[in-house]
């Protein structure tokens, strides 16, 4: 179990957060504080609302009620302040969504160049630093569409870092994998965490977040149904929910 | 066990040669042997007698109708006409301009289209932003001590490509403005494009160049007149404009929506995110679609010629009623015809190819 490099530092906040899609409350109530440095596993069944809430945090998904806070800054309307989010906040994604047309090289430096305006040669080497990281410097000229599953997710991690986020956001970025390539990029994760990284993961990945949570939450119908640090959640579950959840995917 | 080690044998005769080829093409089977002979047939008796037509009996030389006694296609009736085909009315001293815009025209396209060149960005560039400057001072003039040619003098071919060029280069950029406001967030813009779709897709493009050039006028102030070109090109610009949009829409749709999340999650502003990520993608799918789109607009620039503009079809309709030249329009129209397809069919070959490269650039997707 990894010790917690937590600092007091708030880095996200949602506080009573809702969402609907049309009529549907898929988001009640939730209240979650994520501290600079915290790793944050996310589970629970599917539909549950695990995806809506860690994309609300970047604006993919936008909520109607409650105060969602990235190191300071508030989510609201002004486009600035999603932009200034966006900014500090990585998002990897269960389908990797690297940009087909371009090079894994050029996929890392589109947006340090674009957005952080920053100077091609600076943003190269930088990327280079990154891809050595996740270990695929060799693949800098290829292009997605080239690599396997795990190389493109490790990519799409590079290409996420290569912005240098406060936040990681992963959205069950193993789970389109083939299971010989899992580790590879569960490996990568952990690294990032070991760093110091802040994270929000969702996945069902227990081993991962046995290793490296802080905390575990556990998602059922739009709700934070429970959460605990996971030696606790994962021998000693409290609600009659999580009981079922995890006896189904230990099951496996 | 023993094997032996097996001969190398040439494949049996039934699959090589010409014999070879037509049984297994031609004639596998009855009713592929009868298709063979009956579609045989009409080509053949179709054929021979239209290449004797144009070829054979045909006459080529001479000034006059009296060069054509052959009683096969008389060409003397174009080779005279041919300047009038291809520049209308144009002053012929000044046939050098039109002649000289043609060839920038065509070398920057074969510069773009050959695979070996380089700075090919450069050239689209200069083809899109600084050709149509030359080109207008070219043909128009009135400046750098160049004449100036009136547009009604302009026709032939040069109209028609003048019509084509600048309906495509302002129709694509046009297209795609209306098919990002179609998808548009904001109500307005959205609705706006919407109805300036559809109200121009509901209308055929004569009515169009009709109400160009008869409508238009009544909106303007007595006196000023307002060039007849200009109206028509508007008009098919804004009608092609429209269709384009639709094209445009179609490929935006196929792309995957991970890729605009993707883009908005590393921060892309809304014109990075579609100019870097999304139209670079969705014009690859769209390549066929937007060269119909062109070929279509090619052909129908010749509607214009119902406005009293002459293009190359008009010039042949004109050509016809000479009256030193009664009854040889068969051969007017083949010409014009001939025109159009060695375009079109240019248009549509290189949009293969073009595909053909992109698909192979990048593994998957
Ligand atoms: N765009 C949408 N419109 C309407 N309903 C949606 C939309 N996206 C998601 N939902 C619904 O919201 C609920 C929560 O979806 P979400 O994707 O957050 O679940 P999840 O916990 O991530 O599930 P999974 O494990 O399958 O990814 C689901 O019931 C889903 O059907
Ligand atoms: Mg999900």
């Amino acid at each position: 179990m990894s010790h917690s490099q937590a600092t007091d530092k708030l880095m996200v906040e949602l506080r009573d957060l809702n969402k609907w899609y049309g009529e549907f409350h898929v988001l009640k109530n939730i209240n979650l504080e994520v501290r600079q440095g915290e790793k944050i596993v996310i589970c629970g069944p599917s539909g549950s609302g695990k995806s809506t809430m860690i994309r609300c945090i970047n604006h993919l998904e936008e909520h109607q009620k409650g105060d969602i806070i990235v190191n300071d800054i508030p989510l609201n309307e002004d486009i600035k302040n999603i932009e200034a989010i966006r900014k500090e906040v990585g998002m990897v994604f269960q389908h990797f969504n690297l940009f087909p047309h371009l090079t894994v090289l050029e996929n890392c430096v589109l947006a340090p160049i674009w957005v952080k305006k920053m100077p091609r040669k600076e943003a190269e080497a930088r990327a280079m630093e990154l891809l050595e990281r996740v270990k695929i410097p060799d693949q800098a000229l290829k292009y997605p569409g080239q690599l396997s599953g795990g190389q493109q997710q490790r990519v799409a991690i590079a290409r996420s870092l290569c912005m240098n986020p406060d936040v990681m956001l992963f959205d069950e970025p193993t789970s389109a994998l083939d299971p010989e390539m899992i580790k590879e990029v569960l490996d990568v994760m952990i690294e990032l965490a070991n760093e110091g990284m802040t994270m929000l993961c969702v996945t069902h990945e227990m081993g991962f977040a046995k290793t490296v949570a802080d905390r575990v939450i556990f998602m059922d119908g739009g709700q934070i149904v429970e959460e605990n640090e996971p030696h606790e959640f994962f021998n000693n579950p409290q609600h009659e929910r999580t009981q079922l959840f995890l006896s189904q995917i230990l099951a496996h | 066990m023993k094997y032996e080690i097996q001969p190398t044998l040439p494949p049996p005769s039934s699959m090589i040669g010409v014999v070879g080829w037509l049984r297994k093409n031609l004639f596998n089977g009855p009713v592929n042997s009868i298709a063979t002979i009956v579609v045989g047939y009409f080509l053949i008796s179709f054929l021979v007698p239209t290449i004797q037509w144009i070829f054979i009996d045909s006459d080529w030389v001479g000034t006059s109708r009296d060069a054509c006694t052959s009683g096969g296609a008389c060409w003397v009736f174009i080779s005279n006409r041919l300047d009038q085909f291809l520049y209308g009315f144009y002053p012929e001293a000044e046939h050098w301009r039109p002649q000289l815009a043609f060839i920038i025209l065509m070398g920057s396209i074969a510069w773009l289209v050959m695979p070996q060149t380089p700075r090919k960005g450069l050239v689209a560039t200069l083809l899109l932003v600084v050709y149509p400057i030359i080109a207008y001072f070219l043909l128009y003039g009135n400046a750098f001590g160049l004449n100036q040619v009136e547009t009604h003098l302009w026709g032939g071919l040069t109209l028609t490509l003048v019509l084509a060029v600048v309906g495509i280069v302002a129709s694509l950029p046009l297209g795609i403005l209306l098919a990002l406001g179609r998808q548009s967030d904001m109500p307005i813009v959205k609705s706006v494009c919407v109805t300036f779709i559809e109200i121009w897709r509901g209308v055929p493009l004569i009515t169009v160049l009709f109400m160009a050039s008869v409508m238009l006028p009544l909106f303007f102030p007595e006196g000023m007149s307002f060039d007849k070109l200009l109206r028509a090109l508007i008009g098919i610009t804004l009608f092609q404009s429209a269709y384009m949009a639709e094209v445009i829409r179609g490929g935006l749709q196929a792309i995957p929506k991970g890729q605009y999340e993707a883009a908005d999650a590393l921060g892309l502003g809304y014109w990075q995110k579609m100019i870097l990520i999304i139209m670079p993608q969705a014009l690859k799918l769209m390549i066929p679609g937007i060269v119909n789109t062109f070929i279509a607009l090619f052909k129908d620039t010749s509607l214009v010629l119902i406005i009293g503009l002459f293009d190359v079809l008009a010039i042949g309709q004109a050509a016809n009623q000479d009256p030193d030249w009664i009854g040889y329009s068969t051969e007017s129209y083949l010409f014009v015809a001939l025109l159009f397809w060695v375009f079109c069919f240019s248009m549509s070959r290189y949009s293969q190819q073009l595909e053909k490269k992109l698909h192979t650039g990048h593994g998957n997707r």
